[in-house]
């Protein structure tokens, strides 16, 4: 019997079932429905606390319309999703966990930072494609207020942020991967190494994960022996307008002459200039709501036929940072092609 | 044991590189500007401060020192109400250390950690969390203080 290839070069691997997302949804902030995408996002909040106690509980809730739109656009109901994949910036990643345990789906919790979108769609891409679970769930949310008092300082203290800062996105996205059905297909994807080449300052996420971003390009390359001309576009998550140039200079360097012709970064879409974000949006909720206002559109519309999809996370936390640590950037790729 | 020296100081070498690649692309903050705005509110506040020291002094029949306490206590009244009302934090984005420095940084930095852990409860919450950003400014400027008047003491008495 001959054995399909399921991974290639070092870190790529094969979806020869090639499972397409064949729903989403999104639920955002307010501010985030005020930004250039916000007409194509399932619902826009009025309230950031969403009539909830807590910022938390908020963030939670966001999650979990986020699921169960994502769900009522695939015309399914609640039992029919075999497992749900997901996870948020919280600690112990509570949003997901608790919409987990509402909605009684099977879970996989999982943590990347920021680029944990792309990490469930390859996982749940994986796990559809080895017959395992279809279909899945797989989903990532933000909340501005929660991350703050978490990484920085309370809401309403008086301080001065860094033109290199990121403003986290209120907001979460929901996918329905199954397999072998779906206008978007996902045929591969490259599993990101941890790269950290010394950033200490916790105001510029852009500068941490653009050396990740730029590694899992170039293996992803070398894996699949393309060339950039393979794809229409490359989007990261958020890494900003600084990451972004990074990015640029860092590729250049290896001879992959990236520009800003060929590559979006969500951070930078979803919201307008004079939102007064400074280099960009960030957070889970970043990629996994601009994947739903923008690339999936554009693919479905046929303004783009393969696009590398790459979210990108600092996989920092508050003890790392005040002990002196650097910060470690990862960022995973899925390959989003639309169905010829 | 040589490969791995090697590789070390390769990656020193990369890291090095990357750090001056960041420095080249990141704004800088605005320095004069920065500076300008925190004089003129950090000056506006001091002056209000002091004005309201006067008032106290001439109308309410304070000695001085009682005064100047009156006159920071009516500065940390406004802030925590500005701070409550949720305005303070813009004033603070637009002069930094203009309303960080005067007493009305303090108030601030009390104030913000109260309301932000809130829905953690009285206890674990607002009691526990209540001097997460004034805490240092507390131990440091008490201990530097007692330093201070133990010297003073020891040569100045």
């Amino acid at each position: 019997m001959l054995k399909t290839v399921k991974h290639i070069g070092e870190q790529t691997v094969l979806l020869e079932s090639m499972p397409g997302i064949i729903a989403s949804a999104a639920v955002v902030g307010p501010k985030e429905g005020k930004g250039p995408l916000g007409i194509n996002f399932d619902e826009v909040v009025d309230d950031p606390l969403c009539g909830q106690e807590s910022f938390e509980m908020a963030e939670h809730m966001i999650f979990r319309r986020a699921c169960e739109k994502c769900i009522a656009n695939a015309g399914m109901e609640k039992g029919q999703v075999q497992a749900l994949l997901g996870g948020d910036l919280l600690n112990q990643i509570m949003a997901a966990s608790l919409s987990a345990r509402e909605l009684g789906i099977p879970f996989f919790g999982l943590y990347g930072a920021c680029s944990t979108m792309t990490e469930s769609l390859l996982l749940g891409a994986m796990l559809c494609d080895g017959g395992y679970f279809d279909p899945v769930l797989c989903a990532a949310g933000s909340h501005f207020c929660t991350a703050e008092r978490q990484y920085r300082f309370p809401l309403e203290y008086g301080c001065q942020r860094t033109p290199s800062a990121q403003w986290t996105v209120t907001g979460a996205g929901a996918h329905m991967l199954a397999r072998g059905r779906g206008k978007v297909r996902i045929p591969m994807g490259t599993v990101g190494r941890v790269i950290d080449l010394g950033v200490t300052d916790a105001n510029n996420m852009g500068a941490a994960m653009a050396p990740a971003a730029a590694d899992t390009i170039l293996h992803h390359l070398l894996d699949t022996g393309r060339t950039l001309a393979d794809y229409d576009q490359f989007v990261t998550g958020d890494l900003g307008a600084v990451g972004s140039r990074l990015l640029y200079d860092l590729l250049g360097k290896n001879g992959v002459e990236l520009s800003g012709k060929k590559h979006t970064d969500c951070g930078l879409m979803i919201f307008d200039k004079d939102q007064d974000v400074h280099a960009g949006g960030s957070g889970c909720g970043c990629a996994a709501s601009v994947l739903r206002g923008y690339i999936l559109p554009n693919l479905e519309m046929g303004h783009w036929k393969r696009v590398a999809f790459m979210a990108t996370g600092a996989l920092l936390s508050t003890t790392s940072s005040q002990q002196g640590e650097t910060i470690p950037g990862v960022a995973h790729l899925v390959v989003l092609e639309r169905e010829a | 044991m040589k490969k791995q020296d090697q590789q070390n100081s390769a990656k020193e070498l990369l890291r090095k590189q990357y750090a001056r690649m960041v420095e080249k692309v990141t704004p800088s903050s605005k320095l004069l500007e920065g500076c300008l705005r925190s004089f003129w509110v950090g000056g506006l506040i001091c002056t209000l401060g002091q004005a309201f020291s006067d008032l106290g002094y001439r109308y309410l029949s304070l000695n001085s020192t009682e005064a100047s306490t009156f006159g920071s206590m009516v500065l940390v009244f406004i802030t925590a109400l500005l701070t409550g009302i949720g305005i303070f934090d813009r004033i603070g984005k637009y002069a930094g250390a203009g309303t960080v420095v005067p007493i009305t940084g303090f108030a601030n930095a009390m104030v913000s950690p109260a309301m932000e852990y809130r829905p953690e409860g009285w206890v674990l919450g607002t009691g526990a969390k209540l001097f997460t950003i004034a805490g240092p400014v507390l131990v440091y400027g008490i201990t530097a203080s007692v330093a201070v008047g133990l010297i003073y003491c020891l040569i100045g008495g």
